[in-house]
């Protein structure tokens, strides 16, 4: 616990209460792991806490991690669910790679986390559910709590399941209620401990439980129950405190990735004064966007649940086809199903946003877990020449921002354009400086309203000299009736041709339209001006691979970061800024595929460091690693 | 994009500058054709006019219209359609798609198209066999059938179209022949008009690879005995001076055919396009047999239900009529929920 730098205390003052008020600590920076069985609402209660922390004006970053099971069978490992969430007085950027706070709702949520608590952390348990039963599920031979097992850590044993029954015993709620509302206790303790506000979880509880008023009671007076314990017990000697952090004013929410970019789509189709049509079929962990998104039917979005990924995308692709920003939403399976009508949308040249929310693979691989493992499908995954634009997100915040660029270059261009999210910056949160909508980039463009040859007749592939974009001519539109079609197309007429030097001259031009995006060159933090080693990353890498440059810088030892956003095209200036630097390495959760494209592409020959664990790169894994390469250079 | 101003247009306006390329003597030509013809009778313009095909031999239809149109990929038609048509209620949207494409590769969007009652009119252009692939049989080949992929005959049981569709709960499903100029045009006006899916199953022949596989109901000797036309409101009868009829006899599912002079007038069924029960209609589509004896052509049901189209933009109108100013209803939703502010 390097992090935790003790500040003065205030002992001595009464509470409110009435009882002797504890000593309060503070801290800059604290890790906690809320974990139970998939059933006990661990990521409601790691979510309110968050929001009450949010309100506090920490930095935040958060980390949900559950099955892909809904209700695995209780008790057991499999169906553990836990949800980190690190908040700091600081700008910090990844969820912590240890917990310094770990809250185990039963055995199995204990067992399957204490290897990530280091020594000296604390715990805090609920003892009902170390019943000789739960403990011979996950294999305990004896109860951990009863022998010296966890020694070195500091154990806080609540009947968390009693208590709250306790609690309720007036509450007109059936026991099951009051066994289910030991979250909001376990969320009351921790509350008081950290001295987080509880407002905004009153009011969550008032709007979830709206239609039953006794839950709403119950689920307040459990919370209040946790909270009075913390203050009351002589278990918690000792309060914390996480002072805000220095942050740039403004209104802040707190964002997930996956709410993001819903409303990075939304605000694009706001900015492009266009109709948003999302086709999507379900898939974990994608579904949140089309929730999302199903909302916003006031400001010009539709969604359409199509029968499969096929359809999802083919109802874009017509939508767009008609002049919408057409926006289909998956993950990687459902991205190779897509394969063939991205295909078309490139033979078509029409606009479309292919959204992939990275998960493990193959197959259905680990749903819920998340990988970079789609980068080569996104780039390279359909048959025939079919270059498409590719832009990746790099923190929850910024799927918002990608959301934007990723339609920006849809429109003006006229292309496919993958983005690729994942699992990890789509569940994970964190604070969102709310930009001022003016500040958005104008997404407009025209659609065709009349002829375009010099002979005054309309031709579907005549481009523009610019961007290579050939005219949107929208059904409806008089005197620019055309066809198009999958089959290759004459230049400048788009009439069947199978013609062979047209056919070369067509795909190489479909080739150059992708490389003639303009986007912006990559930018290299580099503070000494003389790292010799540049850590490359793209996705949602930057979060851990920034958290250890700035541990190493602390140090004293120079490395420089930088990271891709555009991964097709990749910026004008990468090869230049790669062949400056002695050592290149790319982390990756894959097996080397960004390393991959830029040996092929630059012949550099780069360091990979690969993980594919379903899980985040530790900052200091990461910070050990590139420290081993900077010493060897 | 008003439709207020009537437009004379003539089959020529129809026709595109594309060479068409089927096969001399192909039953796309004479659907085609139809087509042209018929199109300006609906006073549509044009350009608010898109046909979206698959892939086959029949999809390259829209490359020979002068409307818009999109030659896409096989079996996916139907929901490319489909997203154009509930993102541009102003256009009249028609698929035109294949037995292979889809019943095969395209069964799934086809049966989804049909049950949500998307407002796309769908012609399915039946030749029981895979023409652009050269030869292969399709999922309405006849069991047993002789191909190139089933030399020693098909082991596959066929689709009968209508009855999928009916399965599916289509708003609006018939059947016609490709050499039947009158009657096709009079399914195409009816589908046309209709709001939500409608499903045509074209008899069509193909001449290379599966020829005068509908012969019997079109060679005057035949066609009399095998063909059943179907008129909303009218007694079923057929074959010469309406020698037979249609009855449900008591105590069957089905429907049956008798001699006219077997029974009593009053038990001759009375078509009845708009029962709302698709099992009617279902029974219709099960009367003929392998053969094609007992083929009933016309519309088999038309039954008006919301169209999904009607019912999303009912929906987007009603958060429409609460919207403001984009940008401020975009940057109210920003800053919804749980929001903090730092000075």
């Amino acid at each position: 616990m390097a992090e935790h730098r003790e500040g003065a205390g205030q002992a001595g003052q009464l509470s409110e209460h009435g009882h002797p008020a504890k000593e309060i600590h503070q801290l800059d920076r604290v890790v906690i792991r809320f974990a139970g069985d998939s059933g006990d609402g661990m990521q409601l209660t790691g979510d309110r806490f968050t929001s009450e922390t949010a309100q506090l004006g920490n930095d935040i970053s958060t980390l949900p991690n559950f099955p892909a099971e809904i209700r695995a069978p209780a008790g057991t490992l499999p169906g553990v669910s836990s949800f980190q969430v690190a908040f700091a007085d600081y700008d910090i950027l990844t969820p912590g790679d240890a917990p310094n706070v770990l809250v185990a709702m039963n055995p199995a949520a204990l067992k399957a986390n204490i290897a990530d608590l280091p020594k000296g952390g604390t715990i805090i348990v609920n003892t009902d559910e170390f019943t000789k039963r739960n403990l011979a599920k996950v294999g305990y031979d004896s109860n951990p709590l009863e022998d010296d097992s966890l020694a070195g850590w500091d154990v806080h044993k609540v009947g968390l399941t009693s208590m709250t029954v306790g609690a309720l015993a007036e509450h007109p709620v059936s026991k099951k209620d009051a066994e289910r509302a030991k979250n909001m206790f376990a969320l009351g303790l921790l509350s008081w401990l950290y001295s987080r506000p509880h407002e905004s979880t009153m009011h969550f509880l008032e709007r979830k439980f709206a239609a039953r008023p006794e839950l709403v009671a119950a689920n307040k007076a459990a919370f209040n129950a946790g909270w009075n314990f913390g203050e009351t017990t002589e278990g918690f000697a000792v309060r914390y405190e996480v002072p805000p952090a220095q942050m740039a004013p403004g209104n802040y929410r707190n964002i997930t990735g996956n709410t993001a970019l819903a409303l990075g789509l939304v605000a694009a189709g706001v900015k492009a004064k266009l109709p948003v049509l999302l086709g999507a079929y379900p898939i974990t962990p994608a579904s949140d966007i089309l929730h999302e998104l199903s909302k916003h039917k006031k400001l010009g979005v539709t969604t359409v649940q199509a029968e499969d990924e096929i359809a999802a995308i083919g109802v874009a692709l017509g939508a767009a086809y008609g002049g919408a920003l057409g926006i289909t939403t998956t993950s990687g399976p459902g991205v190779a199903l897509k394969g063939e009508t991205i295909s078309l949308a490139v033979a078509l040249e029409l606009p479309l946003v292919i959204v992939d929310v990275q998960r493990a693979g193959p197959s259905t691989g680990l749903p819920t877990k998340t990988e970079q493992a789609d980068l080569n499908m996104a780039l390279f995954g359909r048959h025939g020449e079919a270059p498409v634009a590719v832009v990746a997100a790099q923190s929850p915040v910024d799927c918002f921002h990608a959301a934007i660029e990723a339609c920006r270059i849809a429109l003006k261009y006229r292309t496919p354009v993958i983005l690729l999210s994942d699992g990890y910056v789509a569940n994970g949160s964190e604070p969102w400086l709310l930009p001022e909508i003016s500040e958005l980039p104008d997404l407009r463009v025209e659609y065709a309203s009349g002829p375009n040859g010099e002979d005054g007749k309309f031709y579907p592939y005549l481009r523009d000299p610019e961007t290579m974009a050939r005219p949107w001519a929208v059904p409806g539109t008089p005197g620019l009736e055309h066809r198009i079609g999958g089959l290759e197309k004459a230049d400048k007429t788009g009439d069947i041709s199978y013609d062979p030097a047209n056919h070369d001259f067509m795909v190489r031009t479909r080739a150059a339209r992708i490389e003639a995006i303009d986007v912006p060159d990559i930018e290299v933090e580099d503070p000494s001006g003389e790292a010799k080693v540049l850590v490359l990353g793209w996705g949602s890498t930057y979060g851990p691979i920034g958290a250890a440059s700035r541990a190493l810088r602390q140090r004293g030892v120079n490395v420089a970061q930088a990271h891709l956003r555009h991964l097709s095209p990749l910026p004008k200036n990468l090869g230049e800024v790669l062949a400056s630097y002695d050592k290149v390495v790319i982390p990756e959760m894959n097996l080397g595929q960004l390393a991959h494209v830029i040996r092929a592409r630059f012949l550099i020959d780069v360091v990979g460091y690969n993980q594919v664990r379903g899980l985040p790169f530790t900052s200091t894994q990461l910070e050990t690693m590139l420290e081993e390469v900077i010493k060897n250079v | 994009m008003s439709n207020a101003v009537p437009v004379q247009l003539s089959a020529k306006d129809f026709k595109s500058d594309q060479e068409v390329r089927w096969c001399p003597g192909c039953g796309d030509y004479a659907i085609l054709a139809a087509m042209q013809t018929f199109l300006p009778e609906l006073g549509i313009p044009r350009e608010r006019t898109v046909f979206v095909s698959g892939i086959g031999c029949s999809s390259r239809f829209p490359y020979y219209l002068n409307t818009y149109g999109m030659h896409s990929i096989h079996g996916r038609a139907p929901a490319i359609a489909t997203g154009l048509s509930v993102s541009r209620p102003d256009l009249t949207v028609w698929v035109v798609t294949g037995d292979g494409d889809a019943l095969s590769i395209g069964g799934n969007h086809l049966i989804h198209a049909l049950r949500r009652n998307v407002n796309i009119k769908i012609l399915l252009f039946n030749n029981k066999i895979y023409g652009l692939t050269k030869g292969q049989y399709s999922p309405t080949s006849e069991i047993g059938k002789i191909t190139k992929s089933t030399p020693t005959g098909s082991s596959d049981a066929p689709f009968n179209p209508i009855s999928l569709a009916l399965g599916a709960e289509a708003s609006f499903v018939a059947r016609t022949i490709d050499s039947d100029r009158k009657h096709l045009q009079s399914v195409l006006r009816q589908a046309a008009e209709h709001q939500g899916s409608a499903f045509v199953e074209i008899y069509q022949n193909c001449n290379i690879f599966n020829d005068g596989a509908f012969e019997v109901l079109k060679d005057p000797e035949t066609r009399d005995a095998y063909l059943i036309r179907l008129e909303h409101g009218q007694p079923i009868t057929f074959g010469k001076d309406g020698s037979h009829v249609v009855t449900h006899p008591a105590g069957s599912f089905g429907l049956a055919v008798s001699e006219a002079g077997a029974v009593d007038a009053g038990e001759v069924l009375t078509h009845d396009a708009h029962a709302e029960d698709p099992a009617y209609a279902f029974a219709l589509s099960r009367l003929a047999g392998p053969d094609l004896r007992h083929t009933p052509v016309g519309v088999f049901r038309s039954v008006r239900r919301p169209s999904y189209d009607e019912l999303v933009r009912n929906q987007l109108d009603a958060a429409k009529a609460k919207a403001g100013e984009p940008e401020a209803d975009l940057a109210a939703l920003l800053n919804s929920g749980d929001t903090w502010t730092i000075l």
